[in-house]
């Protein structure tokens, strides 16, 4: 044995040096022997095995013959390689050296296939099968089996999405294993025993997990199927393409499988430092969005009559250039979190460059000052800092404003990893325990939306503490400067966690009122010097710009004339209201957009730009690693938010200096991260809101599952959405008169929504309400920790 | 020969009333509880270390030198268990000892607690033998109200309670692991070894599992003294035990008898075989050991005896087969009770008793095919040592011993059914009606 250093975390690892088919070879203690063998180029046979779940020792494929287990003994019986570690002097004969263990083998995998159905040209494991590969190489080639085998009816709906055939399943437990140790939703479980054991579901209890597309991929066999793949392709006929997932800003590596131009499906990639082999179901499913009829195809401007009509590239691009020259600087710029770092940059450059303005901000969402400050002094250009492995080395994780299985999937489950095996406790500054927080093992600091300040103050952090904070202690005045302090003072670390993928990217890329790229502030004339002069251009503008309702507001007050919106969703804004008015009223929309939305149907210039699929680029995710991927089909026609802008930029007489991502990411790249001055952390204090009778406290989130956009055309993923509900303390509930259970209703002057409702551990006096799910909460025109009433029955 | 029987668990079955408290005292049961409980619990484990008592449930491991596996510097919690799920085929030992005499069981428990660091017991009965459960339970009930189980028993300070789970009726739970995870609330299955339940058992706390013969033998230890048990039995089979004996004997039941008696003794104790029947086939320990023949009867019937003969002594149910018999039926029976009870966890067991069931069932209508009988060999080689416990090895020992000893019996149902070579009825006792 001797000792060596790991670069990942430093610390010596203690070897031990075993014999494997008579080759000598040193793993670190407490390696499975089936993974030893690996190492020298040995694949046993395996099903249940899995390297992420713990071993069960299941399915006796993988047995090998241990002649001297170290101490001068060997087993008498052949050995599950799966569940024995390596020790000492071990010898191992796997089926390469040892008659015994192949025989062994041969015989499990006989008895796999007794019962196994012989559909496999129709199956759709068939063709990337392991059961039918390792039949290949390590089976008998003939079954001597004629009798009768056991057959089920077929198949069976463990969910909406997730399809069982019980016939198909070896019973290697990794999806049950998965769902309890990896997702801890064991909605499946065995059932029945000897030839009749079979996964099964309890009575109206599907398996409805954000988790379960997983359980798909690592079947060993056809057994679990997606209801939207099934019958669809085959493995053969697809191409793949390791590509990075939009749907949150985890940045999990994922495979896209397409065929004859049309993405079929999409599977997790296997990164073991971002998303190991999970994704959520959202990653996986919700991928149709972009094949939805309402995707744009050709330019479109507003005719003389004012209706939309087709137009060629070059006239689009004039008509664009022409309104918005006539604009100039009094334009604004919203960008939504669909963009890449590169499209983020580019509008970024766009807004300073050929508009001559700072009134550009990507947040599509209820936002603050503080946040801004906070983003630029925290965030911005900051590179790698909290990782995913420094959550499963932290010693507590404190979540602000953060509901990780909702809004960060992996994040989740890389929390409920790092709780379970390492002991890591969570803490989560939240209005109530989640199913999510129960599953991290986590403990709840009771809070009221809004009040996160005096919340974060109390809690116990050291140096080895992680702060992850969301999006939303944007409705919490003092709670990211609180956040600061706190972190400061016991030298904790920060981490922030957007909900969407394209949001820290355009932090970095400066699409910010007082931002610049590469984490340089606006009002620093040494950081637009440094910019001006990458960019080739004299100056940029000097004044802090306008925030997202800065600019809304600023086009119904006149001081802006044109709006340039790409990626933003009205309903998503803070005040979709008076979006729309600004919209109406502004006398120039230029919107860059993959499908139709209430932009589009608004705007003078519509421009089509390419969905993820057609395009190449990069999103930087919470960690702050930047994740670029390739285009997956090859789509000449289908232009990138760049092409579209250095289009107009150019119409404009102000040239980008860039027209490709590659060209946008090399100039992002040489410009690079400011060194220089950073911007002072926010210190906004605390605000005691006024409590008002008859009304409570709203808080809200999305769920992972819900009407997003990005979402659209999965209905049987939509199917295994969690059920909206209000959540409010006995109480609560109480007080209103509304019986648990029964239906309540949430109003303000601006509107109203109506829920069955649930009791949870709420402070009384607040409500919980799903963000978008069925109806978006901006409705209520109130943001997260506003006032609303709480009625007993549905809207009137 | 009565002298060679040696009542001491059974000594009471006969008395009236025997499961009440009231009985097994005036026969001396907790006489020596309180002594028992004064004493150290490391010397208790020193006494039963030395006595030679090794596990009744079938494996024989030596009980002493499992409780002393024990870590008493674990600050967890430790617990007894009680494997009360007496479920081999031709077994019956537990069943009637739990229904004739509890207070023996319980008294046992109490003593082996003590000696483990225990404050928790618990019996997991078989869940099939309701009356049995009740029985127990209304001898724990006694015991709680006598002072005997719960805090401070007898003034000695020691705290035991006592629960009597019942299980749901599966083979799978008499295996000890299995046992553990019925008894948490779990899908009973193997769990894992390591970590062993000495260290990590019920509730990943430090466990011991006995079977109830076992524990039952203890207070007999303490009262008359660890050498006096030494002295009963071999050389290396100390003590007594229950034979379980079944099939054409004149007088089937159970006998218990230091370790060591031939089988020809026993019959002999049961009256000879039946009128006409001459021995063909016996189990030594239930249908999980590889059955012996005629050729077998003077084997003594300890843990080696049994074993030099390839053989296990496994629970001493012998169950005793005449000329009568169809081996290929009997095994055929067996072989779909090991079909209809394995838990479906391993492949090799799940799988294969499937196969082996379809095979022998084909051989037993006389269809059987050319290479059957190497097929079934095959696959039990297959099996043996690979499944993942001991069940799935037990499911192929019927097989491959009776085709060792009646290998023209397999052979013979390639063509003629076994209800035609040994018509059924001849194996009756009872007058057959004349059929057309």
């Amino acid at each position: 044995m001797t000792l060596e250093a790991t670069p990942e975390t430093d610390l010596p690892v203690e070897l031990v040096t075993l014999t494997i088919d008579d080759v000598e070879v040193s793993v670190p203690k407490g390696t499975l022997v089936i993974r030893a063998a690996e190492l020298i180029g040995v694949e046993i046979p395996r099903f249940c095995d899995h390297p992420l779940l713990e071993p069960v020792g299941a399915c006796r494929q993988c047995m090998v013959d241990i002649p001297d287990a170290g101490n001068g003994r060997g087993f008498p019986k052949p050995q599950a390689s799966c569940t024995i570690e390596v020790a000492p002097g071990m010898v191992v004969n796997t089926q390469v050296t040892s008659p015994v263990a192949e025989k062994a083998q041969q015989g499990t995998l006989e008895f796999l296939l007794i019962n196994h159905p012989l559909d496999c040209p129709v199956c759709d494991k068939g063709g990337e099968c392991p059961l039918q590969n390792q039949a290949m190489t390590h089976g008998r080639g003939e079954s001597r089996f004629v009798e009768t085998k056991r057959t089920f009816p077929k198949p069976i709906e463990v969910s909406k999405q997730v399809l069982l055939d019980r016939e198909r399943c070896v019973l290697c437990q990794r999806c049950t294993r998965f769902s309890e140790e990896i997702a801890g939703d064991p909605f499946i479980a065995l059932v029945e025993r000897g030839a009749n054991q079979q996964i099964g579901i309890g009575p109206d209890e599907p398996f409805e997990s954000y988790f379960s597309g997983n359980t798909i991929q690592i079947c060993p066999v056809g057994a679990l199927t997606s209801s939207d793949y099934r019958f669809r392709s085959r493995p053969f006929d697809l191409v793949s393409t390791p590509s990075i997932a939009e749907h949150d800003s985890s940045g999990s590596a994922i495979r896209v499988d397409h065929r004859r131009g049309k993405v079929m499906r999409r599977l997790a990639g296997d990164d073991p430092e971002v998303n190991e082999e999970w994704i959520t179901d959202k990653d996986r499913f919700a991928f149709t969005y972009a094949t939805q009829g309402d995707r744009l195809r050709t330019p479109l401007v507003r005719n003389a009559d004012g209706e939309l009509e087709p137009a060629s590239w070059p006239a689009a691009l004039a008509v664009a250039a022409q309104g918005l020259k006539a604009a100039g600087a009094k334009t604004g710029v919203l960008t939504g979190g669909r963009l890449t770092l590169e499209d983020a940059f580019a509008y970024s450059v766009f807004a300073r460059v050929a508009l001559g303005t700072n009134d550009i901000d990507f947040r599509a969402r209820a936002h603050s000052a503080e946040e801004a400050d906070f983003l630029a002094s925290q965030v911005a250009g900051t590179g790698l800092g909290v990782t995913f492995a420094s959550l499963e080395q932290a010693s507590t994780v404190a979540l602000v404003g953060l509901e990780p299985e909702d809004e960060a999937g992996v994040v989740f489950l890389r929390l409920r990893k790092a709780a379970r095996k390492h002991g890591v406790k969570v803490v989560s500054v939240a209005s109530h325990t989640t199913r999510g927080l129960s599953k991290m093992f986590g403990t709840l600091v009771p809070t009221v939306p809004g009040r996160e300040a005096d919340a974060v103050a109390g809690l116990e952090l050291d140096g080895r503490s992680v702060v992850l904070v969301g999006e939303r202690l944007a409705t919490s005045p003092g709670a990211f400067s609180a956040v600061v302090a706190a972190a400061a003072k016991a030298g904790a670390r920060v981490a922030w966690v957007p909900r969407r993928a394209g949001d820290r990217g355009a932090v970095e890329a400066g699409c910010l009122p007082g931002l610049l790229p590469g984490g340089r502030q606006v009002g620093d004339a040494e950081a637009r010097a440094d910019v001006a002069a990458s960019l080739g251009v004299e100056t940029l503008p000097s004044a802090q710009g306008r925030d997202t309702a800065g600019i809304v507001q600023g086009v119904a007050t006149g001081g802006l004339k044109a709006l340039v919106i790409a990626g933003v969703e009205l309903d998503d804004l803070p005040d979709p209201v008076a979006a729309r008015v600004a919209l109406r009223k502004a006398d120039f929309v230029v919107s860059l957009e993959v499908r139709e939305s209430e932009v589009t149907q608004a705007a003078d210039v519509v421009l089509p730009v390419a969905p993820m699929v057609e395009r190449p680029g990069s999103f930087v995710s919470w960690e702050g690693r930047r994740r670029s991927f390739d285009a997956v089909l090859d789509e000449p026609n289908s232009l990138t938010d760049i092409r579209v802008l250095a289009g107009i930029a150019e119409e404009l007489g102000r040239p980008l200096g860039f027209r490709t991502v590659a060209a946008a990411r090399a100039a992002l790249d040489e410009l690079g991260t400011w060194d220089g001055a950073r911007a002072a952390a926010p210190t906004v204090a605390a605000a005691q809101p006024a409590a008002a009778k008859q009304q409570v406290v709203l808080d809200t989130w999305r769920q992972l599952i819900d009407d997003g956009r990005g979402q659209d055309g999965q209905a049987e993923y939509h199917a295994t959405a969690r059920r909206a509900v209000i959540r409010a303390s006995e109480a609560t509930f109480k007080a209103f008169d509304v019986e648990p259970g029964d239906t309540a209703t949430l109003s303000t002057e601006s509107g109203s929504v109506s829920w069955p409702t649930e009791v949870a551990d709420l402070p009384d006096g607040v409500v919980w309400a799903p963000g978008n799910s069925g109806v978006n909460l901006t409705a209520l025109g109130v943001p997260r920790g506003g006032l609303v009433t709480l009625k007993p029955g549905g809207a009137q | 020969m009565t002298d060679t029987l040696t009542p001491v668990l059974t000594d009471d079955w006969a008395d009236d009333r025997a499961w009440t408290l009231e009985a097994y005292r005036t026969r001396g049961g907790y006489s020596v509880l309180e002594q028992a409980l004064k004493t150290k619990p490391a010397d208790l484990v020193e006494q039963v270390k030395d006595s030679g008592l090794r596990g009744r449930g079938g494996a024989g491991f030596p009980t002493g030198m499992k409780w002393s596996f024990i870590p008493q510097d674990n600050p967890k919690p430790k617990y007894l268990v009680v494997n009360a799920d007496e479920s081999e085929p031709g077994t019956c030992k537990d069943i009637p000892l739990m229904m004739a005499s509890p207070h023996k069981l319980i008294e046992g428990v109490i003593i082996a607690s003590h000696a483990i660091g225990a404050k928790h017991a618990f019996i997991y009965v078989r869940g099939e033998v309701l009356h049995v459960i009740r029985r127990l339970r209304a001898a724990c009930r006694e015991a709680y109200e006598a002072g005997l189980l719960g805090q401070d028993i007898l003034g000695t300070g020691v705290n035991v309670d006592l629960v009597i789970h019942a299980g749901a009726g599966a083979y799978i739970c008499g295996e000890e692991t299995a046992l553990l995870d019925s008894l948490e609330g779990l899908r009973g299955q193997p769990r894992l070894r390591p970590p062993f339940p000495a260290v990590e058992g019920l509730y990943a706390c430090p466990t011991v599992i006995n079977n109830v013969e076992s524990i039952a033998s203890v207070p007999s230890i303490v009262r008359e003294g660890k050498d006096w048990f030494a002295g009963l039995g071999t050389e290396k089979s100390k003590g007594y035990v229950i034979y379980s004996l079944s099939g054409h004997v004149k007088t089937p039941g159970q006998y218990e008898a230091p370790l060591g008696i031939t089988l020809r003794e026993l019959i002999d104790l049961g009256g000879g075989m039946r009128e006409g029947s001459e021995l063909k086939f016996w189990t030594p320990g239930g249908s999980s050991t590889p059955l012996l023949t005629a050729e077998h009867l003077d084997i003594p019937l300890d843990y080696e005896g049994v074993g030099s003969v390839g053989s296990m002594l496994g629970t001493r149910a012998l169950q005793i087969f005449d000329q009568t018999t169809s081996v290929v039926r009997c095994v055929l029976r067996w072989t779909e009770f090991y079909k209809h009870e394995s838990c479906g966890k391993c492949t090799p067991c799940r799988e294969g008793t499937f196969w082996l069931t379809q095979i022998l069932q084909r051989l037993d209508s006389g269809q059987g095919q050319e290479g059957d009988i190497e097929l079934l060999l095959d696959l039990c080689d297959n099996i043996l040592g690979r499944s993942f416990c001991a069940l799935g090895d037990g499911a192929t020992s019927p097989i491959t011993s009776a085709i060792q000893y009646f290998r023209d019996e397999f052979e013979a149902g390639m063509h003629t059914a076994s209800h035609e070579l040994f018509p059924p009825a001849a194996s009756t006792l009872f007058k057959q009606e004349a059929t057309v």
